[in-house]
């Protein structure tokens, strides 16, 4: 159909073209507008296949084995595990029962972990950002300190810590017992309740610096005449933080909050590293316990169904978090 | 000018998808096509690849160790190999993505205690009588070992290499400097010599609270003793029986109750043990073939002395004489091997006769094969005393397929009662058993 289009409609008419025309009244025109509207598919087209096999792929297979009895018997050819239905869900969910009721607890212990690391680590990369705002003697350098732990990688600085927060010899110990005599004894931080603080110190110390960098990019957009204006209506500094700064962060806020507590519920580095393959039950992070239900005991199935409603939660925590931030947005701009 | 510039963007493009493609098809893993050809002649230059544990000082020290004996089997044979050592860490996660993947060593190092779990996956191939008369048969292996190598009724996993056991190392200037002439043979001897050793931050033992592997293997020895097992015939667990809730409670109650380890034990999981041990902070230690680690601290063979972990009474036999769990290490071929004559040949090798005297002597552990355990090296008073305990009364750990789980789980209710007992809080017959049997909920059913 496209081969007999008539030839004075072949594109593209200029000098020589007489000459050529024959050959070109031949490229059916419809080809021409394909390879035009295609090429841009095209050049997406790598794009999208590794979006494909990084992200969609894995997806798929993770929640098609979280459907399936996938246990140490199958690994080796997954595709015979047996469908096991909503049986591993089922399990996850039910919280009166061992296993269920273990994922609640490690939801619960995740939740409070999240939001104590969110919160502070928000607040004293707000104060600091704040603090660093106008310029004095030895900002750049304090700048670049307050950046440190954001820029180590993280093994070595998760190492450190937990040798610094050893019972016997760890330096935090040497310091609030042997020097400042706060505490009566050693305390364990390590094991016990006190895992879960350890792991929120170190948490807020490793994330801190993100939220700081990301404030203070955001305090260079407000214009100093704002400030200059209110200063000159008798404005104070903690007038001036709650009604030009917190409002003009409100956009970085929004991101900066929703990716933090993200990017802490699924933390996996801390307690892998602090405790080992086996967490306290204090600090039984949720990212954790689920390596442990699957890689540790070998059952994927119910390592892939914990791991697929931790996806639907943080899907929905995201979704509702956006709604609510942009509605509340959309009120202030109107 | 405009369809040439277009032209060429889009071969540019399609050169790129192609790449992708031809990346793509790379990291779907090579063909091999070397086929597997059992004349002796054809395996050369043949490239077999090994995936060694660590048995040495460090990664490093393992391939310094391992590096000129495999020199010697490329030199013999013509098959080269290629060396990866594995920390502990990681082995397990790297055999399970070679299982799943189908992509792996050729042969490979597990811990004896996976044998039958890697076994039930079918990742590692069956030694069966015609496999096993091909390295001179299954008699020159010490049947304890054997027996560690897969599920009772099944052909092996896996083929032992290195062999250990328990033993209590004691301190003898600590013991003499106490009045105590001889080291304790039931656990109330010791735990009253402990007390007498505890004392001005000096400690009778020293434990590794937060290992579960080793929490597992004491309170498995514990309720063996008890005659107590942790799975049933069926393979069903029984963590939460009145027998091992004792004997959790006992290993526990050293820091708990007798008060002879320190508190800050609970919190050891990177061998401190063995410092505490080696500097004198702690007068006795439980630990598998520990020569080597001791000396890299600094203390001498003879300023310790090793006997047999203590029983519940003086003289005990059978079960309720058991004093270590069967330690090891044991090679095992990966069943997708496209090298499999290449890599039974290095199981050959490597459990032969001389080799499993250099490589046992360099590591401080027992030769399993039997043969090579007359050599002088293994003639020293500690690793005597571990042969013996290894042949006499030494208990493979439940080789049954969830025996991962277990560790896990019984492992780390351990770890967290003595967090407890480290914190102060009571640990009773009911918060033993209350956390065994939470332990237990969560088994798998089969």
């Amino acid at each position: 159909m496209t081969a007999t289009a008539p030839p004075r409609q072949a594109p593209e008419a200029g000098p020589g073209s007489s000459k050529t025309a024959a050959g070109r009244r031949l490229r059916p025109r419809a080809i021409e507008r394909l390879r035009q509207i295609g090429l841009p598919y095209l050049l997406l087209l790598p794009a999208l296949i590794a979006e494909l096999l990084i992200h969609i792929v894995p997806m798929f297979f993770g929640i098609v084995i979280s459907f399936k009895n996938l246990t140490l018997f199958f690994i080796r050819n997954w595709s015979k595990a047996p469908w096991a239905g909503f049986d591993n869900y089922r399990a996850a969910i039910k919280i009166h029962e061992p296993i269920g009721q273990a994922l609640l607890h490690s939801f619960w212990v995740t939740l409070a972990y999240t939001v104590l690391s969110v919160a502070l680590s928000w607040l004293l990369g707000t104060a600091a950002a704040i603090l660093m705002q106008d310029s004095f003697r030895g900002r750049a350098i304090m700048r670049a300190i307050f950046l440190v732990p954001y820029a180590l990688p993280a093994y070595a600085a998760l190492i450190t810590w937990t040798f610094m927060f050893q019972q016997d010899t760890g330096l935090v110990n040497h310091v609030l017992h042997d020097q400042l005599h706060v505490t009566s004894n050693k305390p364990f931080w390590l094991i016990g309740d006190n895992s879960f603080w350890a792991m929120v110190i170190v948490s807020v110390w490793k994330s801190w610096p993100f939220a700081f960098l990301a404030l203070m990019a955001g305090l260079q957009n407000i214009p100093r005449e704002l400030y200059e204006a209110a200063a000159m209506d008798g404005a104070g500094v903690w007038q001036q933080i709650r009604k030009i700064t917190m409002p003009s962060l409100r956009p970085v806020n929004q991101v900066l909050v929703l990716v933090l507590f993200l990017w802490t519920f699924n933390d996996f580095n801390t307690p892998y590293v602090m405790f080992g393959q086996s967490a306290p039950h204090q600090a039984d992070l949720i990212s954790i316990h689920i390596y442990q239900s699957s890689f540790i005991t070998w059952n994927f199935g119910s390592g892939s169904a914990m791991s697929v409603l931790l996806l639907l939660f943080l899907l929905l925590v995201t979704a509702v978090y956006l709604l609510f931030t942009s509605r509340k947005r959309g009120d202030a701009d109107a | 000018m405009r369809t040439s510039s277009t032209s060429s963007r889009l071969l540019a493009a399609t050169a790129l998808v192609a790449a992708l493609g031809l990346t793509a098809t790379a990291c779907g893993g090579g063909s091999d096509s070397s086929g597997d050809k059992s004349d002796p002649a054809s395996l050369k230059g043949q490239t077999i690849t090994y995936w060694a544990s660590n048995q040495g000082t460090s990664l490093d020290n393992d391939k310094q160790v391992l590096t000129p004996e495999l020199n010697k089997f490329t030199q013999q044979t013509g098959i080269k190999v290629k060396l990866e050592v594995i920390g502990w860490a990681d082995l397990l996660n790297r055999i399970l993505a070679a299982t799943t993947s189908g992509q792996g060593p050729d042969v490979l190092n597990i811990g004896n205690t996976w044998s039958a779990s890697l076994q039930a996956t079918g990742a590692l191939m069956p030694w069966d009588a015609s496999a096993f008369t091909a390295i001179g048969g299954k008699d020159r292996f010490a049947p304890a070992a054997i027996a560690a190598a897969g599920a009772a009724g099944k052909d092996p996993a896996a083929v032992p290499l290195y062999s250990m056991a328990y033993g209590l190392y004691y301190n003898k200037k600590m013991f003499s400097d106490a009045g105590i002439a001889n080291p304790p043979k039931t656990w109330s001897e010791l735990v009253d010599d402990a007390k007498k050793l505890t004392t001005g931050g000096h400690y009778g033992l020293a434990v590794e609270g937060s290992n579960g592997s080793e929490n597992i293997h004491h309170a498995f020895v514990l309720a063996k003793q008890r005659g107590s097992d942790w799975f049933d015939a069926s393979g069903k667990a029984t963590f939460d029986t009145p027998a091992n809730v004792a004997a959790v409670k006992q290993y526990v109650d050293f820091i708990a109750a007798d008060k002879v380890a320190a508190k800050g034990d609970a919190e050891y999981s990177q061998n401190q043990t063995i410092t505490d041990f080696a500097t004198g902070k702690a007068a006795m230690m439980m630990w598998q073939s520990a020569a080597t680690s001791i000396k890299a601290h600094g203390m001498s063979p003879d300023q310790y002395g090793v006997v047999p972990v203590p029983t519940q009474t003086a003289g005990a036999t059978g079960d309720a004489g058991v004093t270590s769990m069967v330690a090891g290490i044991n090679l095992a071929v990966f069943q997708n091997t496209k090298h499999k004559a290449a890599a039974e040949a290095l199981v050959k090798f490597m459990t032969s006769t001389p080799e499993q005297k250099i490589l046992n002597g360099t590591y401080g552990s027992l030769p399993p094969v039997k043969e090579a355990q007359s050599d002088p090296a293994f003639q020293t008073p500690d690793l005597k005393v571990l042969a013996s305990v290894l042949s006499s009364s030494a208990a493979p750990l439940p080789q049954v397929p969830n025996e991962s789980q277990f560790e896990t789980l019984v492992g780390t209710a351990i770890k967290d009662l003595f967090a407890d007992a480290a914190a102060g809080k009571p640990v009773t017959d009911d918060s033993v058993k209350a956390a065994l049997t939470k332990a237990q909920q969560q088994m798998p059913a089969s």
